[in-house]
């Protein structure tokens, strides 16, 4: 028997001792000196600009991807490699900030800084109030990805449309939490960022509603765009880039973000603690926010940039597409996400979880 | 010495249980009774039973499992028999041809199905171009059973086949020479026999589709909530480890209590012998 238990302890000490092994592995992520690494989403850059930056600086870039922005968060704080530039979403940015992750970089004298919108600036504000930590490169909203033959521009102007729409069976939601209670706090009037329990409660009753009035066909994330190029609904909710990449392949589909308002997203750069080459990054986020630079990656992308001149200069059929430009005016009704605290988010998923085990 | 080698040999194997199963389940368990502060509460426990939302995802889950467990046992039983009763030379082609599905990714069959089974998906372009009525159980509990009964029912038919190859016909034989007819052979003799399979074939499907949560995400479209659903729910979108080892915690209480009892009713435990 202890020769037994002592055989279970050996093991597991191996298993420690190895996997601390791989802890201590050789420092190989240093950086020579005018070599930065960038890390950003998949296919968000685009891969020219990154070669003309290398041409015209010298810096060499070490460019990765990542999928998701919790994957980013794993990789960045596995700390095997030193990155020097990150882009991701504000509520990660948020995170790390409150984290003490992010350096303090001064932005706001680059020389391309004037070339940014001050709208996106100003919602930038709600959680980098200085402009210290982050500087936007995309956004987008949440809106109403819509059938034009059965459903008419003016019934999606307002987020009732959600809940008193007259067939059933029709409507497409997120499959995730906040995105879902945004459309029913807006409507109610509060804000998306609502943190009252009695509010909260308030937006899962209509949620219920909704679900009982078997308005709902499903809830769905990446489905989304796939069920309504296929045509199984006439409304989803859902985000501006994914709606862009559905109206391409299905003609009848359009975009609208209603009047009340709706989140904003910003995916925005950050110099972060590991960062080796400051300067080099400095440059690179520079040279991100050159106008010529901006319109290359807008092209990449479709994304709606904060570079005034993207705007400006983007075909007609990009101006007139909300997915792709939302416009000032909308721009202006949009709130942000902010981080929930630890209380606030259990509230919310208790929230969920009863609306949709009804 | 012989023997300091061989248990050596199974030193690599002991790492990987100790490091993958024995401490994520320790971990579960830790996280099950502990609160987010890391102090001592049987809250999230309780809470399988006091949340309504629990409660409903768990009788959900048992109801559907029990459904699903009922159609295979009925879908699979006969085929076993014709099979068996076929007298195939080379049988071993004949399980062959039930594994085949197997291999491919069961992920990939059930958005298959999804497909499958859409509003303007093919089943309904079919039925339309013939005149006929749609078919409309996506996204209902309807669809989700028949994900389950479908990526589920070779583990019931492979137990239960096996266990009636292992009749002898010669006893079949003995028993018409008694005079029994065929109905008293099919209860008195053939079930009996075949208790075995019927038994490790309901454990085999009963508890993975109780614990299912891919297929319900996938065929339910946010409609199905099962307990499996739950659990990921409060992982991966609330970040709720403690209330999410706590309902895991509960569902392996169930899992192990529905494998004992039927342990306990197949007690010469031949019937698991299928791999």
């Amino acid at each position: 028997m202890i020769k037994k238990s002592f055989k279970c302890i050996a093991a597991t000490a191996f298993v420690l001792v190895s996997a601390a092994g791989c802890g201590s592995a050789p420092d190989s992520g240093k950086n020579p000196e005018n070599t930065i690494t960038v890390l950003n989403y998949g296919k968000y850059f685009d891969e020219e600009a990154l070669e003309q930056f290398e041409e015209e600086t010298g810096i060499t870039v070490r460019y990765e991807e990542y999928e998701s922005p919790e994957e980013m968060y794993t990789k960045y704080k596995a700390g095997s490699i030193d990155y020097d530039v990150i882009c991701s979403s504000e509520y990660m940015v948020q995170k790390l900030i409150e984290e003490g992750e992010v350096l303090e970089s001064d932005f706001v004298h680059m020389e391309n800084y004037k070339n940014l919108d001050e709208s996106i600036l100003n919602l930038c504000a709600s959680y980098d109030s200085d402009h210290v930590y982050s500087l936007p490169y995309f956004y987008g909203t949440l809106g109403l990805l819509y059938n034009t033959e059965e459903v008419d521009a003016a019934t999606v102007s307002s987020w009732d449309c959600l809940w008193n729409l007259p067939v059933k069976n029709e409507i497409i939601m997120e499959n995730s939490v906040r995105d879902t209670f945004t459309p029913a706090l807006v409507s109610l009037g509060y804000s998306i960022n609502e943190t009252d329990e009695e509010r909260l409660k308030e937006a899962v009753e209509i949620l219920t509603q909704q679900k009982k009035d078997d308005l709902v066909y499903a809830y769905y994330v990446d489905e989304t765009s796939d069920a309504m190029i296929g045509e199984e609904a006439v409304i989803a909710l859902c985000y501006s880039g994914e709606a862009a990449l559905a109206m391409e392949e299905n003609g009848k589909l359009a975009y609208a973000i209603p009047d009340e308002g709706s989140n904003l997203w910003i995916d925005s750069w950050f110099v972060p603690k590991t960062c080796q080459n400051r300067e080099a990054a400095m440059e690179f986020l520079n040279f991100t926010c050159r106008n010529d630079i901006a319109e290359k990656n807008f092209e990449y992308v479709l994304y709606s940039s904060p570079v005034r001149s993207v705007s400006e200069n983007m075909p007609e059929e990009y101006r007139n597409n909300p997915a792709i430009n939302p416009g000032s005016e909308v721009v202006k009704n949009c709130e942000i996400y902010t981080a929930l605290s630890d209380e606030v988010t259990a509230v919310y998923s208790r929230l969920w979880q009863e609306l949709l085990s009804y | 010495m012989y023997k300091l080698r061989q248990q050596f040999l199974a030193g690599p194997y002991l790492i990987w249980i100790v490091g993958f199963i024995l401490l994520p389940l320790l971990m579960i368990v830790y996280y099950a009774f502990t609160g987010s502060d890391g102090s001592f509460t049987l809250e999230y426990i309780a809470a399988a039973f006091t949340s309504e939302t629990n409660r409903r995802s768990i009788a959900l889950s048992l109801e559907l499992g029990l459904i699903c467990t009922l159609i295979c046992l009925v879908l699979a039983y006969p085929v076993a028999m014709i099979l068996n009763g076929m007298h195939l030379k080379n049988q071993g082609f004949v399980v062959f041809l039930f594994m085949l599905p197997m291999w491919m990714n069961f992920m990939l069959r059930i958005l298959a199905w999804k497909l499958l089974l859409s509003k303007n998906g093919v089943i309904n372009s079919v039925l339309a171009s013939l005149g006929l009525g749609r078919v409309s159980i996506i996204n209902t509990p309807a669809a989700v059973v028949l994900g389950m009964v479908y990526d589920f029912l070779p583990f019931m038919l492979l137990p239960i086949y096996n266990a009636m190859t292992r009749i002898r016909t010669d006893w079949i034989e003995a028993a018409k020479d008694l005079g029994a007819g065929s109905v008293t052979i099919f209860f008195r003799i053939i079930v009996p026999l075949t208790a075995s399979g019927i038994i490790s074939g309901i454990v085999m499907v009963f508890v993975p589709s109780l614990t299912s949560f891919a297929i319900s995400q996938v065929l339910g479209g946010g409609h199905v909530l099962l307990i499996g659903n739950v659990i990921e729910q409060n992982f991966m979108q609330g970040a709720q480890w403690n209330a999410g080892s706590g309902l895991s915690f509960v569902l392996m209480i169930f899992v192990i209590a529905s494998m004992a009892v039927f342990g306990m009713i197949d007690r010469d435990g031949e019937g698991t012998a299928i791999w």
